[in-house]
């Protein structure tokens, strides 16, 4: 597939600033920062309760942060003053647990935003996700109804969802976890193929043979930071910091890596 | 060797499973008749003991009168034709109206504050109140305040007074309806860009409604009967008219004959519920399964 954009101008698509986020007295998110450049592929990596998934709905503005701001394309959007549903209509975010509408057929789940969010009409809703679908191997299974797929199939018709907004940004939140082992690999070429056509992807995962090999930066998060952050080759062969150091070993040990 | 065996091995294979078979069936069939014959012993014996009994002529002159059926029934049956429609009528407004109050109590975030606190002051406020007390407080004192463009009809302010109290109970019942779906579905549809309203438009209510039908059906048998309440101002329904009989001749055939009228439709409605209900959790346990 050929990348739509040819020379990708470097713009900073999403800039996170001094966040912080605590659940009662949990602190998750400690001042955190992280930017995002267009088209880049950036992996959330770090242990269960680094903040990788508070973070993600923070940036959707699912959870509200304490302090900090979140800008999107020079938009502030942590602001009061910002509409959550047109921001949240600029990006698109993918859950462990998919999350599909079990009342819906397929093709209803992917129109739904599009026809009642875009103001899409039916017919062009239709058409677009009926192209999505064939274009990620799903055009037969239109008309089922989630509980009938195989979870890596539900998975990618998330994804498929989370595309048919359009959105300029795309969150996979663990997107991996819930599967068969033998589900996992439909779901990450459909990720390595989202990035062939340059879209910009803020990724937490724990495939760290996936974030190697696809992402352009991993961010490790530690103690509600990103602790270290590095292109895959670097971080992953050369940690600079003790816990990345530790947590990789820990990885390794598990044969994650 | 080999010839004869095979279908010697075909039958020692097929033999256990039909011999099983005929034995289920065998007991089946005796169980059945079991019942049958305790069933036919357990009622005759009762209903031995009712007819035989010293009082029971004038049980039947006064509760189980032939002549007064026949002389009561037409009016009975009449009153009873106006509680069915009331019923239908109540029953639709109340599936809407309490659709509405749960919405309004499902909204979340500060602004939505006023309309939260009304729903819940409404549903608090109505369920506390007896049914019987809101109908005579809404069929005789509203049209007594002679208010101009207001219906001044018993029957309209009764009706009123049965969707009110109804919806505050059918409202809860959405409600728990909503909140059995999962909180990721919320979540889901609001990641999409979808309102509140949009989300519980298309994405809890649906899935909400489909989870509280069986609450919903009982509140059917419950309404269509409670719908009798409002002959307390006078509305000339079924029980109205079983009262006006016994008024009049001093035989209580006529509450029998009402009675039988609402039973004819409420035990129907309560068994589809109960098959409704088992044929749900059966392929719910189907698709967890």
């Amino acid at each position: 597939m050929t990348p739509p954009y040819p020379t990708p101008p470097t713009t900073r698509k999403l800039v996170v600033e001094s966040c912080t986020k605590a659940f009662d007295d949990k602190v998750v998110l400690d001042g955190l920062d992280l930017q995002v450049d267009e088209h880049e592929v950036v992996c959330l990596v770090g242990a269960s309760g680094s903040g990788k998934s508070t973070l993600l709905k923070a940036i959707n503005l699912l959870v509200p942060i304490d302090s900090g701001r979140i800008v999107l394309d020079g938009e502030t959007i942590t602001d009061p003053g910002v509409n959550p549903n047109e921001v949240r209509a600029k990006m698109g975010i993918v859950f462990q647990s998919f999350n599909l509408f079990p009342h819906m057929t397929v093709i209803d789940n992917i129109t739904l935003a599009p026809r009642k969010v875009r103001g899409v009409s039916k017919r062009e809703a239709v058409e677009r996700g009926e192209e999505l679908l064939a274009r990620f191997g799903l055009a037969d299974k239109r008309n089922e109804y989630p509980e009938r797929l195989s979870g890596g199939q539900q998975q990618r018709v998330a994804i498929i969802r989370a595309l048919a907004i359009q959105p300029e940004l795309l969150l996979l939140d663990e997107v991996t976890s819930a599967l068969d082992p033998v589900l996992v690999g439909e779901v990450l070429a459909l990720i390595r193929e989202l990035k062939e056509t340059g879209m910009t992807m803020l990724v937490a995962t724990h495939e760290m043979g996936f974030a190697r090999e696809t992402a352009d930066r991993v961010a490790f998060l530690h103690a509600g930071r990103v602790w270290e952050e590095a292109p895959p080759s670097q971080l992953f062969t050369a940690p600079q910091r003790p816990e990345t150091r530790e947590f990789l070993r820990r990885i390794t040990e598990a044969g994650r890596l | 060797m080999t010839w004869p065996s095979a279908p010697s091995a075909f039958k020692h294979r097929r033999d256990p499973e039909t011999g099983s078979r005929r034995r289920a069936r065998e007991e089946g069939a005796r169980g059945a008749l079991i019942a049958f014959i305790s069933t036919v012993v357990f009622f005759g014996a009762a209903l031995w003991a009712i007819l035989t009994s010293e009082a029971w002529p004038q049980v039947q002159r006064q509760f189980f009168n032939p002549q007064a059926f026949v002389e009561s029934w037409p009016a009975v049956l009449s009153g009873f034709w106006l509680d069915v429609r009331m019923f239908l009528g109540a029953e639709v407004l109340i599936l809407v109206f309490a659709l509405l109050v749960a919405m309004a109590r499902s909204l979340r975030g500060p602004a939505f504050f006023p309309i939260r606190t009304l729903a819940v002051v409404f549903i608090d406020f109505v369920r506390g109140i007896p049914l019987i007390l809101l109908i005579l407080i809404l069929g005789f004192g509203v049209p007594a305040l002679d208010l101009a463009g207001m219906p001044r009809s018993p029957m309209f302010w009764g009706i009123a007074a049965l969707v009110i109290s109804y919806s505050a109970y059918t409202a809860e019942v959405y409600r728990a309806g909503i909140d059995s779906v999962p909180e990721s579905q919320r979540m889901s549809a609001r990641s999409l860009g979808l309102t509140q309203m949009q989300t519980l438009r298309y994405v809890l209510i649906p899935q909400a409604v489909r989870n509280v039908i069986p609450a919903l059906l009982n509140g059917f048998v419950s309404l269509q009967k409670d719908v009798s309440l409002i002959f307390v101002l006078g509305v000339r329904e079924g029980v109205r008219e079983a009262q006006i009989f016994t008024a009049r001749t001093f035989n209580y055939t006529s509450y029998i004959v009402a009675a039988i009228l609402f039973l004819i439709v409420s035990i129907p409605v309560a068994r589809f519920t109960d098959w409704y209900t088992e044929r749900d959790r059966r392929r719910r346990q189907a698709i967890s399964a």
